[in-house]
């Protein structure tokens, strides 16, 4: 197990595994965010109480899903990282953040904008809202260190101990509304009971936030070789490969 | 047709939030696609001036 962990997450393998996937994890995407938005769009019925200005949802949530996730990705692999010392998971710390942070970004802009018509207002400094925007600055904070730091590998292992840090934030995200008096409204489908959402209208929520996973691996591909490039430029492999390329 | 454009008046709220998804989803992945090729030509020139040297 551990030796195919090593193989896998050596750089040369995964560079070209990585490659491999691409056109695959593409063709996915696409496929699943079509069938989400024809289900989203046309297949799902109106909202009684909302009207049609629900289905915002099939941006919304998603995103708001997949801002929590990366996260938790990033602070797992940053433990991987500073305990194993394995260069692949360092660099998916540091290559998930600025997808977690269009996430994250997409989650609020698309808040406010269905804030605005059911609730009146663009932005209020509700627990839920004012976590997210905490969210998006520790993304901020992620990248900017890693951007600040020119050793890369001390720019890794301080980053990681950024990352780590702000994973408190994730519980009080997801536990706002249950916590404090929000004018979010509460969780309708990642409740134990029963989902409090028709049928119809959850499974294009499935599909789009299955979709939004892996887009997210398509683009953490992308992100990820070109920074094996950069770390490992001065190696035999690379070299190697530049050559090839040239001719 | 023109209704789904509508969308019972929340047209500009819906395609608005569809619109900045698209946007945000696209720039993730041009831009490493970029980052790639860009960075693919930096280090080979710099491998070739390497190898003048030599």
């Amino acid at each position: 197990m551990m030796k195919f962990i090593h193989k896998t997450a050596s750089p040369p393998y995964f560079y070209k595994l990585a490659g491999l996937w691409q056109p695959w994890l593409a063709a996915i995407t696409v496929l699943l965010l079509l069938a989400g938005l024809y289900g989203g769009l046309i297949y799902a019925p109106t909202d009684y109480q909302q009207g049609e200005s629900y289905r915002i949802i099939y941006i919304h949530v998603p995103a708001a899903w997949m801002s929590l996730f990366i996260y938790v990705v990033m602070a797992v692999t940053a433990a991987i990282g500073l305990i194993w010392r394995i260069k692949l998971a360092e660099s998916v710390t540091v290559c998930s953040a600025p997808i977690g942070a269009g996430f994250t970004l997409l989650a609020l802009v698309t808040g406010s904008l269905w804030g605005k018509p059911m609730w009146g207002a663009w932005w209020v400094w509700d627990a839920r809202l004012t976590s997210e925007l905490i969210l998006l600055f520790l993304y901020a904070g992620v990248m900017s260190l890693y951007a600040a730091i020119s050793d890369k590998r001390v720019a890794g292992r301080a980053v990681a101990i950024l990352a780590l840090v702000g994973v408190v934030n994730i519980p009080i995200i997801h536990y706002s509304v249950e916590w404090w008096n929000t004018l979010h409204q509460g969780p309708t489908v990642t409740k134990f009971d029963k989902p409090s959402i028709d049928f119809r209208m959850l499974v294009p929520l499935l599909i789009m936030a299955l979709a939004f996973k892996v887009y997210y691996v398509w683009s953490l591909f992308m992100r990820l070789r070109v920074e094996l490039l950069d770390r490992e430029r001065n190696t035999q492999w690379v070299k190697s490969l530049l050559m090839d390329n040239k001719e | 047709m023109q209704d789904f454009f509508y969308m019972g008046g929340y047209g500009l709220y819906v395609w608005g939030s569809y619109a900045v998804a698209a946007i945000v989803l696209i720039s993730n992945i041009v831009l490493p696609k970029f980052q790639h090729k860009a960075m693919l030509k930096k280090l080979t020139k710099k491998l070739q001036r390497a190898e003048k040297l030599r």
